[in-house]
């Protein structure tokens, strides 16, 4: 990471807030640009809207129409321009309406996005950010609850995080948008307006580095490996299994790509067991590349084969549905069963 | 590097001439939204005052709608913007996870849809209920999308009517196709040829999407009628937002005719579509036809309007409702009186006491449906998943949980 992350200016805001996660990337985002004039907002509908959820509310009417920019309805638009401003010096921050929208734009992800600085041996950065709401759980229609974040994670040149927290969505898209590599960042949209994870976000220093995994509850007996929204079913599962006696670690990857395994090699070296859970379909996904690197690290460790708490291999269902599709605290006390009783 | 404020182009005199002579933000917003419903090249067959325009090229179009004929179209449009009006209120009682209104495009829909013939092919969006509803599409059978329960089951062969696509812009390509398929097919040549219509919106007229099926629709001389519903928003985004120019003058650029028509005017939006629509059969084609409308409700039941549009904007396009010109035009001719009108709203409440107790009885599916119709093929892996789950649910019936 080149530009170390600035704290917001003195007085700016209150040291510690409690904060929804939509209001801290809200926060970070208005932090970034405070820090640093070249850093810009693209989408649609991000400007007077706020966007669609308005994590931009406020920006456009602070920072101006030529930092907050409503762009044309197009994603191949949206990112195609945001690494011609990144060339020019920006530091664009995209924000994709919902991931199911992001494939027109993903030809510019894949082509350029993640190969410019490779094809110019780094005489070219692009510094540029893409948002994408993720994730089920809103009784959607279609494309508008998918987890396709696997599929940026296999493209070489793309970093790939995603945030569960208050603190981390403050803190870790300042880092997203200070890094000089294009990160896709992608937010767990169902828990955007989550009361319950409302949490105290201290503004005043970042918990950490962005592209690091981090042991959110310590456990004994099995180790569950999340990112996202699933993070708070694992936490939740682990509080159900610790009443009835059973002692699960929590680990929040946070970085997908690249993939931060050392404290997930360390936990199961411990714990002798590990669940990956994640909406997306398990085929060829982050969970796969878990459990093969996991079994090639650990084998010696397991008391059981990595299991795997996942979205089915089908397109996201029709939401009434989705209480199916969406791996719940009972699948993955099910799942951890399964492990326990190998 | 010059300070943020600094950006902006540089006042008339000031730069060079070539950036000076272009219009300001204020003339292509007014050039756009030109204050009579679209401006001086705009097809009109019947005003806001429901007064009657001669047209010398479309009025051969419309020569068969006599007053029943015209009072068909009123009852249609009246039944649709009921049945959309029950569905928002549906929505608001959380029968239904979203809906998306069309309240201001009847005329654009039920003209445009009835000058199709059942031979022809239409590819919706999203917002396309009233074009449904001519192609024989039950509103019941749109409800499940917005219920949550399916992505969309009609037969759509058999309606002529293909599944809405939600990804803006994807369909005008999948459209494009198809036209060529009928092309291909030698379908195309004769009064009895066939033709194929997309409908989207002004902002997906950004997209390469789009684009791409101008382009190829006009290389294959696919009998193609893009029918973009200009709306004037696209969200929050104002049609300026996604182009300069009168949206109906890009086709020129593709080699094929574009034409601006009243979407507010039924009689003008099934006179031009069945001109554009022969244009295709006969082998003319494509041919884009902007239909310049109003959305007078939120973009969905999710959106909020009031956070970028002014209510003054929505006052002036009441006064161009789509229905209310023709409930003028037929009382003012002595083509129906007040006991036909009430009797068309009684029949619109019936319409949509029936959606309602349907939605209300609506079957929820059944775990199982989440695996079925991903192939075409048997899939074991997956037939295995769903066993694997299945059973796993099982577990709590026995134990008398789920
Ligand atoms: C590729 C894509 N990007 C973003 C969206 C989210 N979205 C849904 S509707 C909409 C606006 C569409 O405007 P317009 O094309 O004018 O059609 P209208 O809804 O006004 O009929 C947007 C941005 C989407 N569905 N697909």
């Amino acid at each position: 990471m080149a530009a170390p992350v600035k704290s917001p200016v003195d007085g700016a805001v209150p040291a510690v807030q409690k904060l929804t996660i939509g209001k801290a990337l809200n926060m970070g985002l208005r932090a970034a640009m405070e820090a640093d004039d070249k850093v810009l907002i693209l989408g649609e509908d991000v400007g007077k809207l706020g966007g669609v959820f308005r994590i931009t509310d406020g920006l456009q009417k602070d920072f101006g129409e030529q930092r907050v920019l409503d762009t044309p309805l197009a994603e191949s638009g949206i990112i195609g321009t945001a690494v011609g401003l990144a060339v020019r010096g920006f530091r664009p921050v995209c924000e994709i309406q919902f991931e199911g929208f992001i494939f027109p734009g993903f030809d510019q992800i894949s082509s350029q996005l993640a190969k410019l600085h490779y094809r110019t041996q780094g005489r070219v950065k692009v510094p540029v950010v893409v948002r994408v709401p993720y994730g089920g759980g809103i009784g959607a229609v279609e494309h508008h609850s998918e987890s396709p974040e696997s599929l940026f994670a296999h493209i070489a040149g793309l970093k790939v995080v995603s945030c569960s927290n208050p603190t981390d969505a403050y803190w870790m898209i300042q880092q997203a948008v200070a890094c000089d590599d294009p990160v896709l960042f992608f937010e767990p949209k169902r828990l955007y307006h989550n009361g319950q994870l409302k949490s105290e976000v201290d503004t005043t220093t970042p918990p950490g580095p962005l592209f690091a995994s981090r042991v959110v509850r310590e456990g004994t007996d099995c180790t569950l490996v999340a990112y996202g929204p699933s993070v708070k079913v694992c936490i939740d599962a682990a509080a159900a299994a610790a009443e009835e006696g059973r002692s699960l670690e929590v680990i929040d990857l946070r970085t997908l790509s690249p993939l931060d395994l050392a404290p997930v090699f360390e936990s199961v070296r411990r714990t002798g067991r590990l669940v990956a859970v994640s909406e997306a379909p398990s085929e060829s996904s982050i969970t796969s590349e878990i459990a093969a690197r996991v079994q090639q690290e650990c084998f010696y460790s397991l008391e059981a084969p990595v299991l795997r708490a996942t979205g089915f291999d089908t397109p996201y269902p029709p939401s009434k549905l989705e209480e199916h599709y969406l791996p719940d605290l009972d699948r993955v006390l099910h799942t951890v069963d399964r492990a326990m009783g190998w | 590097m010059p300070s943020p404020e600094q950006w902006t182009h540089p006042e008339p005199g000031e730069g060079p001439a070539a950036q000076a002579a272009q219009p300001s933000r204020e003339q292509v917003i007014a050039g756009l939204r030109n204050t009579d419903a679209g401006g001086a090249e705009v097809t009109q067959l019947l005003t806001p005052e429901g007064e009657r325009i001669a047209s010398p090229q479309f009025d051969r179009y419309i020569s068969d709608i006599d007053p029943d004929a015209l009072r068909g179209l009123y009852r249609d449009m009246v039944l649709v913007r009921r049945a959309d009006r029950e569905a928002n209120a549906m929505q608001r009682q959380g029968q239904l996870g979203i809906w998306v209104p069309l309240l201001g495009q009847e005329a654009a829909q039920v003209g445009s849809g009835r000058a199709l013939r059942p031979q022809d092919m239409a590819f919706p969006s999203y917002r396309e209920h009233g074009v449904a509803y001519t192609r024989g599409v039950d509103f019941k059978e749109l409800l499940g999308i917005f219920r949550c329960t399916d992505h969309g089951g009609w037969d759509f062969k058999a309606h002529g009517f293909h599944p809405y696509t939600i990804v803006i812009g994807n369909q005008v390509l999948n459209a494009a196709g198809y036209a060529m398929g009928q092309k291909f097919e030698g379908k195309v040549g004769d009064d009895d040829g066939e033709a194929t219509i997309v409908y989207f919106g002004d902002g997906a007229t950004s997209q390469g999407d789009v684009h791409e099926g101008f382009v190829w629709a006009a290389v294959y001389d696919a009998p193609l009628v893009f029918f973009c519903q200009n709306n004037q928003w696209a969200i929050s985004e104002p049609t300026e937002r996604q182009s300069r120019l009168p949206l109906y003058q890009r086709a020129r650029g593709y080699g094929f005719p574009g034409i601006r028509v009243d979407g507010n005017d039924v009689l003008a939006c099934l006179a031009v579509t069945r001109w554009a629509l022969e244009e295709c059969r006969h082998g003319n084609g494509p041919v884009l036809i902007e239909a310049f409308t109003y959305r007078m409700d939120a973009h969905t039941t999710t959106d909020d309007p009031t956070r970028y549009r002014l209510s003054e904007e929505l006052e002036v396009w009441k006064h161009k409702d789509p229905i209310e010109r023709v409930r003028v035009h037929l009382a003012r001719n002595g083509y129906a009186d007040q006991a036909w009108f009430d009797q068309i709203e009684s029949e619109a409440d019936a319409f949509a006491a029936d959606l309602r107790e349907f939605c209300f009885n609506m079957p929820e599916p059944p775990p199982e449906r989440v695996f079925t119709g991903v192939y075409a093929e048997p899939s074991p892996v997956l037939d295995s998943q769903r066993d694997e789950f299945l059973s796993y649910l099982a577990g709590f019936v026995e134990a008398g949980e789920r």
